[in-house]
């Protein structure tokens, strides 16, 4: 067992130029969405903005929650939520998406 | 205050819970604990987006047109405003793990503010809504009459996401207030700083919330024939 004083000190502090670099990489990707969202993609507009938003919603996730240097407990239980949240969207729209497919009849 | 707990050589930690075995052990199990409940969190903003993806899956001509009432310049600036409170937010972990307890106390107030500005935008637009009759309701009127029922789907939607992540800033706005108030005491140490960690955690949490919210919302419609 690692119990010794210094690990009542060691904590990582993450370099304020990282969340500096993910605030820029946030506003780009703001105004990247907005931008694109004005042009005519069809069935694309919508995945280009849940791209995005993944995006931007993974680097706050990962830099400005610090799960890059969390324990790999807490990745799990962070995976763990998009693993049950795909389940609710997967079963979901799987009742709801294929209603109008009329196949037997 | 607790009394002085020590560590297994005997050395005294002021920030350490008798429980726990050093200090690294207490913050990851605050961590851990907070990341679970925003799991909850996650499931219970999931269940409403998933509402959305149906309706809009049904009826997207009524929500398109719908989502073309919302003022996208408004709900940009809100998105930028709220991005920038949690760099202020993120900077105040930053501080609080340095032992910079003014520089803390500073963000935390930056951060109020910024959450203070997103809600002040946010009243504007639903004031704007009430005086447009886009309340759903019997009250509700909507340009393109063939619309207007499925077109309340939307806005009951976009009232229930946007008051739900509304009122979660309001309660990160008290929580804030309290870690002003811990910090502003000295509870809030380079050793003991996990309530403002935990408190950033929820912060961003209801960020990445409207980062989600503000395309699905407000850019839907922005492009065809509307």
């Amino acid at each position: 067992m690692a119990r010794t004083d210094a690990f009542n000190h060691a904590h990582h502090v993450v370099p304020k130029k990282i969340y500096y670099t993910i605030f820029g990489l946030l506003m780009f990707c703001t105004l990247l969405t907005v931008q694109i969202a004005f042009m005519d993609l069809g069935p694309f507009n919508t995945i280009a903005a849940l791209v995005i938003a993944t995006f931007k919603a993974t680097i706050v996730v990962l830099f400005f929650m610090h799960v890059k240097y969390s324990t790999r407990l807490t990745w799990a239980v962070v995976l763990g939520s998009v693993f049950w949240l795909g389940i609710l969207i997967t079963l979901t729209m799987a009742d709801y998406l294929t209603r109008a497919w009329r196949t037997f009849g | 205050m607790p009394e002085v707990v020590h560590d297994l050589h005997g050395h005294a930690v002021p920030g350490l819970a008798h429980h726990f075995d050093n200090l690294e052990q207490q913050r990851e199990a605050t961590t851990l604990g907070m990341w679970v409940f925003l799991v909850t969190e996650v499931l219970f903003f999931g269940g409403l987006f998933v509402v959305y993806a149906v309706y809009r899956n049904w009826y997207p001509e009524a929500f398109a047109a719908a989502s073309h009432e919302l003022d996208v310049m408004l709900g940009g600036i809100n998105t930028a405003v709220l991005i920038t409170s949690s760099l202020t937010m993120a900077l105040a972990v930053h501080a609080a793990q340095t032992g910079k307890r003014n520089l803390v106390m500073l963000f935390l107030i930056a951060t109020m503010v910024l959450g203070g500005v997103f809600l002040g935008i946010k009243s504007v637009e639903y004031y704007h809504k009430f005086v447009e009759h886009h309340i759903p309701g019997p009250q509700f009127e909507f340009a393109e009459k063939e619309l207007a029922r499925h077109a309340q789907l939307f806005f009951s939607l976009y009232f229930l996401m946007t008051g739900l992540h509304a009122l979660h800033m309001v309660i990160g706005f008290g929580i804030m207030l309290w870690m002003l108030w811990w910090t502003y005491r000295g509870t809030i140490t380079n050793e003991y700083y996990s309530p403002i960690e935990i408190s950033g955690l929820y912060w961003h949490f209801v960020d990445i919330v409207w980062i989600y919210l503000f395309p699905l919302l407000y850019l839907l419609g922005r492009h065809g024939a509307h």
